[in-house]
């Protein structure tokens, strides 16, 4: 798979500091306080893995940092720039694409145009073109279907759909959340071999999954969440061996 | 053949009806605000017409254009001004806020232009055309026709502008859309502005064809939500086919029944459409 987003400036990798940072977020839905201090980093280049059970604040803090949410404490930091409280059409201008969870297509229109609006933002407007035909070439099935309305797509191909809509937009920071919910293990597979290689190409991943092992294997550190605090931080292959982790998240 | 030519009538006005749904439905669509103020909108666009004609001597048939781009700048101050602030809250605020800007517009209408019923001559509308063995008012011909090119010019933005698949797409997935970099709150500041400038657009049409009053939305309004409904919640296609099918059912009611029995079965077929197809006529399960 050739993915040709481009690498990073020179100058990205001697900057101090991580590309993203998340300091002391809290989040909350009306009276329910769905986070109480978050705290956490990705630095250029890595893919981390934010593990946790339903409801612990996954998807909320993706939310947050995407601009979805409005954290009332707290701040955001996207390559050297503060960017909390900014809206998300803004956000996704700056550099980062958030594939949110339940694919979120729009369902009546075709694949291609679905492309076209994840690419229709300033940055990255002029080639547009040339990314849409890239991702017909990464993700044939995506060309074949190109004039199909997206609703019609089975559960993997709108995966993988939501997946190059969010690559059209250049990100540098790519958030998915549970980009292998519903589907059956074989298309998992597929979707885990595509982050994969995303990832190779130099993007920046936050990844939410449930399928923890496979998710840690493909990521370079990860952080546990539960009840809206992040409790563990560790290398992936460290948290992968953790014998409380492995009891709590794979019943093993 | 008289039924042919009941149809055809139907036909004519249900093109107009049209105009008026879409603008509805453009709103409901995107905002899943249902505007009880969308009668009050035509019936401001209906006087702007008149004015232009009695004191600029300018054709309805060309007013349309005026009476669209004020309706527009109201509908987009209107968002702005008082939409804006309820977005979000519960329907029973919506409902509040639109009804009483309808009530507003009647009663400043009331104010300033009386209640009087009044109307305009217009030449080129009072002629009787023959298609073939069919004989159709010229007024209601040219409304037909000026509304298609306006529903025309609605689409095309829609389905090939930019704009409009930011549009299309806040109301396909109004959650998703900022994620896709569209400034929701300036596509749905359009939309109602849209929205508007449809039943401005509309009601200079009906200039031609109907009596002006401060009241005369009011019927149109209701038209308009069962269009909506029948069209399926939100599909500009649907609200356009709807239009359609209520101006037939209303002619041939008129023909068969009597004039006065049109809005009974106006909500006949609403009642209908809505045990029997509730996602409307085009309709489609939301995701």
């Amino acid at each position: 798979m050739t993915l040709s987003t481009p690498t990073p400036p020179p100058s990205a990798t001697s900057r101090p500091g991580p590309l993203l940072s998340v300091r002391g977020v809290t989040a909350f839905y009306d009276e329910f306080q769905a986070l109480w201090g978050v705290d956490l980093e990705v630095r250029e280049g890595e893919v981390v893995t934010l593990l946790g059970a339903n409801g612990a604040g996954k998807t909320t803090t993706l939310r947050v940092i995407s601009g979805l949410l409005r954290p009332p404490s707290g701040g955001v930091r996207f390559a050297g720039r503060e960017i909390t409280g900014l809206p998300a059409h803004r956000i996704v201008e700056l550099g980062i694409a958030h594939v949110p969870e339940g694919r979120q297509l729009f369902p009546l229109m075709s694949v291609e145009e679905n492309l076209l609006l994840g690419g229709r933002v300033a940055r990255v407007r002029a080639r547009r073109p040339a990314n849409l035909e890239r991702m017909v070439e990464l993700f044939p099935i995506l060309g074949e279907r190109r004039h199909q309305a997206a609703g019609t797509l089975s559960g993997g191909e709108q995966q993988m759909l939501a997946i190059a809509r969010a690559l059209m937009s250049e990100p540098r920071l790519l958030l998915l959340d549970e980009p292998s919910l519903g589907l059956a293990p074989r298309v998992t597979e597929e979707v885990f071999a595509t982050v994969r290689s995303i990832a190779a190409r130099g993007v920046t991943v936050l990844l939410v999954e449930q399928n923890v092992l496979e998710a840690l294997e493909i990521s370079d550190r990860g952080y546990v969440i539960e009840h809206g605090r992040i409790v563990r931080a560790g290398a992936a292959a460290e948290l992968a061996r953790d014998a409380a982790i492995r009891e709590a998240y794979l019943g093993l | 053949m008289v039924v042919l030519q009941t149809v055809l009538n139907g036909l004519l006005t249900g093109g107009l009806y049209a105009l008026i749904g879409i603008g509805m439905a453009l709103v409901f669509g995107v905002m899943r605000i249902v505007n009880f103020a969308h009668g009050a909108l035509i019936m401001v666009g209906m006087y702007a017409a008149y004015f232009a004609f009695t004191l600029l001597g300018l054709s309805p048939y060309l007013g349309w254009i005026l009476s669209a781009l004020l309706l527009f700048a109201l509908g987009w101050l209107l968002y702005r001004g008082l939409i804006r602030p309820v977005m979000g809250q519960s329907d029973f605020m919506q409902i509040l806020l639109t009804t009483g800007v309808w009530l507003a517009l009647v009663d400043l209408a009331q104010l300033l232009f009386g209640a009087d019923y009044r109307q305009i001559n217009l030449g080129i509308a009072n002629a009787v055309v023959r298609l073939g063995p069919l004989r159709v008012s010229s007024g209601y011909l040219l409304s037909f026709f000026a509304a298609a090119v306006v529903i025309g010019l609605v689409y095309a933005f829609l389905y090939r502008t930019e704009l409009g698949r930011d549009v299309r797409a806040v109301a396909q997935n109004r959650e998703v859309a900022p994620l896709m970099g569209i400034d929701v709150e300036r596509v749905s500041a359009v939309a109602f502005a849209l929205g508007a400038a449809c039943a401005g657009a509309g009601g200079a049409l009906l200039l031609p064809l109907f009596y002006l009053y401060p009241t005369v939305g009011d019927p149109l309004l209701l038209r308009s939500f069962v269009m909506v409904v029948l069209g399926g919640m939100g599909s500009v296609e649907g609200a356009a086919l709807g239009g359609l099918v209520l101006g037939v059912a209303e002619s041939l009611t008129g023909y068969f029944w009597t004039d006065s029995y049109s809005q009974v079965v106006d909500f006949l077929l609403f009642l209908a459409i809505l045990l029997v197809r509730p996602s409307g006529l085009l309709g489609r399960q939301r995701a």
